[in-house]
């Protein structure tokens, strides 16, 4: 039990498993799944669906975070993503044919390539610290998009565009099964291949690694190009979910969504060790949240203040510092002046 | 200069201090860019509208934003200790909700500005104790404050709530007249007060070179026997003082309380701190600066209304391309220094 608890999921598996039971208390009916015309419906689909988007940014911030890095320009990157493939849609002479939805889905992925790679350059080549570096993209980003749509929502009507985030194959949604495409590379690519290590090595120790004849720059270019890519993809479900692209909402605060999912699942903003599974298990975490609020009838106007103290709370429960302060406690239950510290963080 | 990057012509990331901070003349050209960029700015306006050539014009750019110059007040002591705070823009439409939600129920207005200061305060002093004997980084902490400050508005109100009582209203309206039919509203004073007390505290006192030391070694600091834990706590508190001042600042000038009022304007104030020439690694950096920094944002807001063909986004483009510059001259500078 004891090395259990001490494995680094533990708290956010715990956590999670807490809040699904929490569902099915007062929703008996929340674990059940049904077919309806060859399609899997139930709240857990609903629940990874909604959560498709962030899932599949969160592992890009993951690979990003290892680094030592950090990627504030996700949200606007869905959002350019989004908008020029809509706005191709839109201009092109067939707006409803695959061809025209399939260039579409090429400019948006392009697109976030061209974006990753800027990002790349600037951490990297440059040297300027991350979170400045994307604070760049971040801010310029959403008016690029802006400018991209005319300030104007552009809808489209395409089905094969519609489906990539409303369509569905072989039973389940198709938003799902692209995340956990994308979840199978990235795990592979990184576990089976020296690749995590190596990201894990620039992110312990960048002097070290680059002594040791480690080409950081290059991998610290392909972390933020793929984080990128992950979050054009996410901009293109968004944007088909409503088959419509909106510069100003589409994606927005999901960079924070994403960097809490990391964070939740285990994976330290101070770079090195990280968890993709970890990672999914934070997003779901953050996106059950969500559907608790509604299914404990909870006003949704409640929901972010809910959300603020479980992140609070899973942060607390992993950082070392309350930790040992917990165990402490529990050998020696003396020192009131600990617990009254415990008691401020607990309001 | 660390002595292993001379060995190593692959650099990635300078982690020694001394490579991230300005030293000797250096420290003073980013601020000076920045006063340099915003001089050549107003000239530009000046030749391409007759009218902005105006005192006004310029005591305006203060008018439109006492709020951004506090909350960037707040915001450069944060990030001069390595810091960040994301939740200053959801703390400015908390203070503005429960101050319109008090006043609406006859709340007296000095009771409602008391409180509302120390609601803002705690919130900051509580993200500071747990950042600091949590040891949990500042960005999920304050985030985790944003998400709640932001909740605790959608819980109070989803409407806007106009704000009818007197002191406000008179606040709004009264114009303090200058010599040369010129006039700045009194938060435009409460801001530069603070701008000066913040100045005089970040130069003139045990606790600013504290704040100073910590973002230039936090280690240093510690081993030099500086009260550096208490410092990194009071320095979250002051961040959320300042923007319980800011949101009062903004009921002042927007005269209603909204629940998504503000949205963004975390970023604004870093941009404004980045733009001032401070370093977000922390350690250098000018409180004057960064007021520099939010007329510069100011400014760039006067022209694309001047010009009036300019559609909104062009505000964000512009920003996020000043702030790319003044990096990447940050770097250039740090080159030069190291």
């Amino acid at each position: 039990m004891k090395s259990l608890s001490k494995h680094r999921l533990a708290w956010p598996v715990i956590a999670l498993a807490a809040l699904l039971l929490l569902n099915q208390v007062f929703r008996p009916d929340f674990m059940s799944l049904r077919m309806q015309d060859g399609h899997l419906y139930g709240s857990l689909i609903d629940i990874m669906r909604n959560g498709a988007p962030t899932i599949l940014i969160a592992l890009g911030m993951t690979l990003v975070i290892a680094t030592r890095g950090i990627d504030l320009s996700v949200g606007a990157v869905v959002a350019i993503a989004g908008a020029a493939s809509c706005a191709y849609i839109a201009a092109s002479p067939e707006p409803g044919s695959p061809v025209t939805a399939a260039t579409a889905v090429l400019i948006a992925v392009v697109a976030g390539l061209a974006l990753g790679v800027w990002n790349g350059f600037l951490v990297s080549t440059i040297g300027v610290q991350p979170i400045i570096a994307t604070l760049v993209l971040m801010t310029a980003g959403r008016g690029v998009a802006q400018l991209i749509t005319g300030g104007q929502i552009v809808s489209v009507s395409n089905d094969s565009y519609k489906s990539i985030g409303a369509g569905y194959l072989f039973t389940l949604p198709i938003s799902i099964l692209i995340t956990a495409a994308v979840f199978a590379l990235a795990a592979v690519l990184t576990r089976r291949t020296a690749l995590g290590t190596l990201i894990e090595a620039v992110g312990i120790n960048p002097v070290a690694s680059r002594l040791a004849g480690l080409r950081a720059r290059n991998i610290i270019w392909i972390v933020y190009v793929f984080s990128a890519v992950c979050a054009a993809i996410a901009g293109l479900m968004i944007s088909s979910n409503v088959t419509a692209a909106d510069a100003n909402n589409a994606g927005l605060y999901i960079e924070m969504d994403a960097i809490l999912a990391v964070v939740i699942g285990g994976t330290s903003l101070a770079g090195g060790r990280y968890t993709l599974v970890g990672t999914v298990v934070g997003a779901f975490i953050i996106q059950t949240l969500t559907t608790t609020v509604y299914t404990l009838g909870i006003p949704p106007e409640v929901t972010l203040v809910f959300k603020a103290l479980v992140v609070i709370t899973v942060c607390l429960l992993q950082a070392p510092k309350a930790r040992n302060l917990f165990t402490r406690l529990k050998a020696a239950p003396k020192p009131a002046a600990q617990e009254a510290v415990k008691e401020k963080v607990a309001i | 200069m660390s002595p292993l990057s001379t060995l190593t012509p692959l650099t990635v990331k300078k982690p020694s201090p001394a490579r991230s901070r300005l030293r000797g003349g250096a420290r003073y050209a980013p601020t000076l860019a920045t006063v340099g960029l915003f001089i050549a700015m107003f000239a530009v306006g000046a030749g391409m509208y007759p009218s902005f050539l105006s005192g006004q014009v310029f005591l305006n750019l203060f008018i439109d934003n006492t709020f951004l110059i506090v909350l960037a007040v707040g915001m450069t002591f944060v990030i001069l200790t390595g810091g960040i705070d994301l939740s200053v823009g959801a703390v400015v439409a908390l203070s503005m909700m429960v101050s319109a939600t008090l006043l609406q129920q006859g709340w007296n207005a000095g009771a409602v500005i008391v409180l509302v200061l120390l609601i803002g305060g705690g919130l900051g002093l509580l993200m500071g104790l747990i950042i600091q004997y949590f040891d949990i980084q500042p960005f999920i902490v304050t985030l985790a404050g944003m998400f709640l400050a932001r909740g605790l508005c959608y819980v109070i109100s989803l409407d806007s709530i106009p704000v009818t009582e007197g002191f406000f209203t008179g606040m709004a309206q009264a114009q303090i007249p200058l010599p040369g039919d010129l006039f700045v509203s009194p938060g435009v004073l409460l801001a530069l007060g603070i701008v000066a007390a913040a100045f005089f505290v970040l130069h003139h006192t045990r606790f600013g070179r504290t704040v100073y030391a910590i973002g230039g070694n936090e280690h240093s600091a510690m081993l030099m026997g500086l009260p550096v834990k208490a410092t990194k706590v009071l320095v979250y508190a002051l961040s959320g003082l300042c923007s319980a001042i800011a949101g009062i600042l903004f009921s002042f000038y927007s005269l209603s309380g909204y629940s998504l009022a503000a949205q963004g304007m975390e970023l604004d104030a870093i941009a404004a701190v980045v733009i001032g020439g401070t370093l977000l690694t922390g350690g250098t950096g000018y409180v004057l600066g960064s007021v520099v920094g939010v007329l510069v944002l100011g400014i760039v807001q006067t022209f694309i209304a001047y010009d009036g063909t300019l559609s909104s986004w062009w505000t964000k483009i512009v920003i996020g391309g000043l702030l790319l510059v003044f990096i990447l001259l940050q770097r250039l500078f740090a080159r030069k220094a190291g």
